[in-house]
This record gives C-alpha cells, sequence and structure tokens, in this order.
C-alpha cells in the first residue's frame, strides 16, 4: 500500500473531488463562491432553455462526425502509404507527423495567418472569388476551416495507430491470399482492414474524444466567431463560466457533456469490438 | 516487378510526396514570411524575401519572453513527466500484484477517469483552487498534471507489469530484497520500453497543453503556447513578429523529434495498441 497512496492521494484531490464536487453543485444555487440551498434540475432547465447551448451541440456533433470520418480515412491512407514498399516512406512518415508535434493553439494561428492574410492577399491578387473574403468570417466556410486544421493536425497520430495495425497482420496471411490471385484491394478490404480492426477501435475512440473535447484550435482559429456561431462545447462552457459568470449552469452543461461523451465513447467501443477478429 | 504494380508504387510515391508537401507548407510559409518586411507579405506571401530581415525575431523574442517561456515549459514538462513516472509505475506495480477488490475497484475507477473531459471537472476545479494557486503556480500546475495524468500512465503500466512474471519477485525477496528495493532495482528497469512510451506521451500532451495553464499560470510563469498565444493576439497586426514568434514556438519541439524521432514513433505505437 505504500506504493499506492501518494498517486491515488493527488488523483483523488485533483480528479475525484472536483468532479463529485461539480455534480453535487448543479444541483445547488452555487455561484462560483457559496451554495446556500438545493434547487432540484432547475440549473438543467435553464441550460436547455439556452437556444446558444442548442446550436452548440448541433455545431459540435456535426464538428465530431465529420472530423472523425476524415481523420480517419486521411490517416488510414497515409498509414497505406507509409506502409508501402517505398523506399521514401521513412521520410514521409516524418512530414506527416509533423503537425501533430506542435500544440493546437500554435496551429490555430498559423492557419489564422493563412486563412485571414496569406490566401486574402493571394486572392486579390489572382482573383480567387473564393478566397477574397476570409473563410473565418463565414460560419459555414469557418466550419471548414476548422475541420481541415483538425485534420492536418490529428492524422499523423491516428497514422501512427494504424501503421501498428497494418504491420501486426503475419506476413504469411497476406502470402496465402497474393498466392490465391487476391488483387491488392480485395486483399485490404477482406484481410487486412479485418485483422486490424483493433486498430480501428481505438483510432475511432481517440478522435472522438478529441472531437468532443475540441478546445485550443477553436479558441486559437475562429475564437468561437462570428458571432459565436462556431463555438464548440467546450469553448461555450468555458464562455459561459468564465466570461459571463454563469457558473450554475456553466457547471450543469459540462455535465451534459460528460455524459454525452461517456454514452458515444461506450457505444462505439462496443459497436467496434464486435468487428474484431480473435486471433 | 510487373509494369502494373510499378504503376502502383510510382502513383503511390506521387500521392506521398504531394500530401507531405502539403503538410509542411503551412510552416514553410510561416518560416518565409518571418524572414520579410511587413510590406512584403502583404504583397505576397508566397513569394521567396526579396530582402532577409533578423528584425522580426529579435523583436519577438524580446516581445515574447522567449527564454523566460521556454524555461517555465521546460520545468513543467520535465518535473511533471518524472513525477508521473514514479507515481503511476509504483502504482501500477501495486495494482497489478495485489489481488484484492479493492485494488480491481482502484483500477476500475482509474480506467473510468480517462473517458472525463477536463471540462466537466474545470470550473469547480478553478474555485476550489483558486484561493491557493497563486503562491506557488508552476508547483501548482505540476501538482495537477500528475493528478490528470496518473490514470493513464499507471493503466500502461499495469498492462506491462502484468507480463512480467512474479516468480521475478519472489526471487528478489527470498535474497532478502525489500518491496521498495525489488521494485526499483529489479523491475522498473524491466520496464524501460513502457517508461520511455509514458513519458513521450505526456511530454507531448504537457508541454502543449494551454487550457489548464490557461488558467493556472500568471504572468512569469507562462509556458511557450501561452505566450505565444498572448504575443499574437497583440501583434498579429505586425505580420512579420508574429510569424517570427510562431517559428521560436515551433522550433524547439520540432528539434527534440528530430533527434529523438524513432523513440517516438516506437514509443506512440506502444501506448496505441494497449
Amino acid at each position: 500500500m505504500q506504493f499506492a497512496g501518494i498517486p491515488l492521494a493527488i488523483f483523488s484531490i485533483v480528479l475525484v473531488v472536483p468532479f463529485v464536487n461539480g455534480v453535487y453543485y448543479t444541483f445547488t444555487d452555487w455561484d462560483g463562491f457559496e451554495t446556500t440551498k438545493l434547487v432540484g434540475f432547475s440549473n438543467y432547465a435553464e441550460s436547455f432553455q439556452d437556444p446558444t447551448f442548442w446550436s452548440t451541440l448541433r455545431f459540435t456533433a456535426l464538428f465530431v462526425v465529420v472530423s472523425l470520418i476524415l481523420v480517419n480515412v486521411v490517416a488510414f491512407g497515409l498509414a497505406l502509404i507509409v506502409t508501402s514498399k517505398l523506399r521514401s516512406r521513412n521520410f514521409l512518415r516524418t512530414f506527416f507527423f509533423v503537425p501533430n508535434l506542435v500544440g493546437g493553439v500554435v496551429l490555430g494561428v498559423i492557419w489564422q495567418f493563412i486563412f485571414n492574410s496569406a490566401l486574402v492577399a493571394l486572392a486579390n491578387k489572382y482573383n480567387w472569388e473564393i478566397f477574397k473574403q476570409s473563410w473565418l468570417q463565414d460560419t459555414n466556410k469557418a466550419f471548414w476551416a476548422l475541420i481541415i486544421v483538425t485534420v492536418w493536425q490529428s492524422s499523423g497520430y491516428m497514422m501512427i495507430v494504424y501503421i501498428t495495425g497494418l504491420i501486426s497482420i503475419e506476413n504469411d496471411v497476406l502470402e496465402a491470399s497474393q498466392i490465391d490471385g487476391a488483387s491488392p484491394a480485395r486483399t485490404l478490404f477482406t484481410i487486412k482492414i479485418p485483422l486490424m480492426a483493433q486498430a480501428f477501435t481505438i483510432a475511432l475512440f481517440l478522435t472522438l474524444r478529441s472531437g468532443f473535447m475540441a478546445y485550443d484550435v477553436n479558441v486559437a482559429l475562429t475564437g468561437g466567431g462570428p458571432f459565436r456561431t462556431t463555438e464548440l462545447i467546450s469553448l461555450h462552457i468555458f464562455q459561459d463560466a468564465f466570461a459571463n459568470g454563469n457558473f450554475g449552469t456553466g457547471q450543469s452543461k459540462a455535465v451534459v457533456m460528460f455524459l454525452i461523451v461517456a454514452l458515444a465513447a461506450l457505444v462505439q467501443v462496443s459497436v467496434s469490438k464486435r468487428y474484431e477478429v480473435q486471433r | 516487378m510487373n509494369t502494373r504494380a510499378r504503376w502502383g508504387k510510382r502513383a503511390t510515391f506521387i500521392a506521398g510526396i504531394t500530401i507531405a508537401f502539403a503538410y509542411a507548407f503551412p510552416f514553410f510559409l510561416v518560416f518565409v514570411n518571418s524572414l520579410k518586411l511587413k510590406y512584403d507579405i502583404l504583397e505576397n506571401p508566397l513569394a521567396l524575401p526579396i530582402q532577409i530581415t533578423w528584425e522580426n525575431f529579435q523583436q519577438a523574442y524580446t516581445k515574447m519572453n522567449f527564454f523566460r517561456s521556454l524555461t517555465n515549459s521546460i520545468i513543467i514538462t520535465v518535473f511533471s513527466v518524472l513525477l508521473l513516472i514514479i507515481t503511476s509505475s509504483m502504482l501500477a506495480y501495486y495494482l497489478a500484484r495485489t489481488k484484492t477488490k479493492l485494488s480491481k475497484y482502484i483500477f476500475l475507477v482509474l480506467v473510468a477517469s480517462m473517458i472525463v473531459p477536463f471540462q466537466a471537472l474545470m470550473i469547480p476545479f478553478m474555485a476550489r483552487f483558486a484561493q491557493f494557486v497563486s503562491w506557488n503556480n508552476r508547483g501548482a500546475l505540476i501538482f495537477f498534471y500528475i493528478g490528470f495524468g496518473v490514470a493513464l500512465s499507471t493503466f500502461l503500466y499495469h498492462g506491462f507489469i502484468s507480463n512480467i512474471p512474479t516468480e521475478i519477485d519472489e526471487a528478489a525477496s527470498i535474497d532478502g530484497a525489500s518491496d521498495l528495493v525489488a521494485f526499483w532495482k529489479i523491475i522498473f528497469p524491466m520496464m524501460r520500453p513502457i517508461t520511455a512510451t509514458v513519458a513521450i506521451i505526456n511530454a507531448l500532451w504537457i508541454w502543449n497543453d494551454f487550457l489548464l495553464p490557461r488558467l493556472v499560470l500568471t504572468n512569469e510563469t507562462q509556458t511557450l503556447p501561452l505566450s505565444t498565444y498572448l504575443f499574437y493576439g497583440q501583434y498579429s497586426i505586425e505580420y512579420g513578429q508574429a510569424m517570427a514568434g510562431l517559428v521560436l514556438a515551433v522550433i524547439p519541439i520540432v528539434i527534440f523529434y528530430l533527434v529523438l524521432q524513432k523513440q517516438f514513433i516506437a514509443g506512440i505505437s506502444q501506448g496505441a495498441v494497449k
């Protein structure tokens, strides 16, 4: 037990206590400093009456679905390129991974410069209609800007997960399929993908989680604008609590977010587990 | 090799090079523009600098307090990672070797906690700690990182320790070694690969973390991502300086990666299988 005391104490102070506390606060009239009475579900009722909370939830759901699909498709493609017989594969892998090293905030401001200044300057010079107005000033285009940066950032990490899956497939299975005359596409879909389903479970779980929790890129790229239309749930909670001082509803929204993430992750993992082949 | 396979290889190569170019391009763009005068940037952001200036870097270096932020980032990352390795490897050893109901429950709580988003804790967390984080910012932040990181690290170590036969522990205790000595002298050195994974995954996270430092740190203790963000916000109109600031923010971690590239990739793929 001497081994476990200190880490468990720190874990409880930093994580367990605030979590339990936070759930309790949502049922009281907490104002960030003190609580005087229990108020039942009124904080939750108030949160769900807030129309911006609904639009944030919709925006976040769309962001999670689209980024999840694109990040994984791109990452899997990169993994296939990097595990092919190319001589330049290690060199390419280095490049694909680099955006992942840099924090979301720094990446966000890099792309803010690209969308707000570089592309606009080029569009004016060469007369490209599509970039004349900055993408970050239009809700729909800003959504795609967020997606582009997220895919660019996360695909390198997920690529590694997929590489691990691809190289775990035994060579004799692949040779057998080649001898049987299976085309590369056939091998990919009927042999490789089913045999590496575990990598998909992990990559999908990680992208799902990071999609819901995305904050850095959101703050640095769009800042939630124009007019709070591109606020993902994380930023919305942050604004509600720390900018507007609504601790009660802010925390209720945070608990709702936790429930959504937990539910989505449970469903995703149990569905993907079903596709995993026992070896 | 038949022609079809050769064409396939060529197509893969072209696709790979194109994507690699696209992935590197934003960094290239930032670097090129950090060397230009303000007027040249707006004239054509894609063009190479007509006249190279290092003025931007000098300005950014002082204004964003680069050296101070870099030191803060290094101190916070190194100490958090070291303490995380010590605490979570010991906790994992205890949990893996003690077969009681309690240890099983503790492990379950740790695993379940990994799904809790930081945002769900952030508000009560700040309300509770706001009174006493001001006296030692960096120390408090390191303490928080241990709390938030211990679950995943313990989980990774736990998987690894379960594969180390208990006979080794028994042999050590027959030779008269205490649990602590046996752990640090015999078990811990055997776990080097997973220690590398824990170190890399946590270092990347802590080095780049933004939300927690934003809540906890003040001026003198700001980390690199934080000071970059604030600097960019203030000087984004001075394009050249803003770009130089971004280059400075990116360089340390990229150098670190290029030096330890093999360990990075191996570490992350180890972490992914678990």
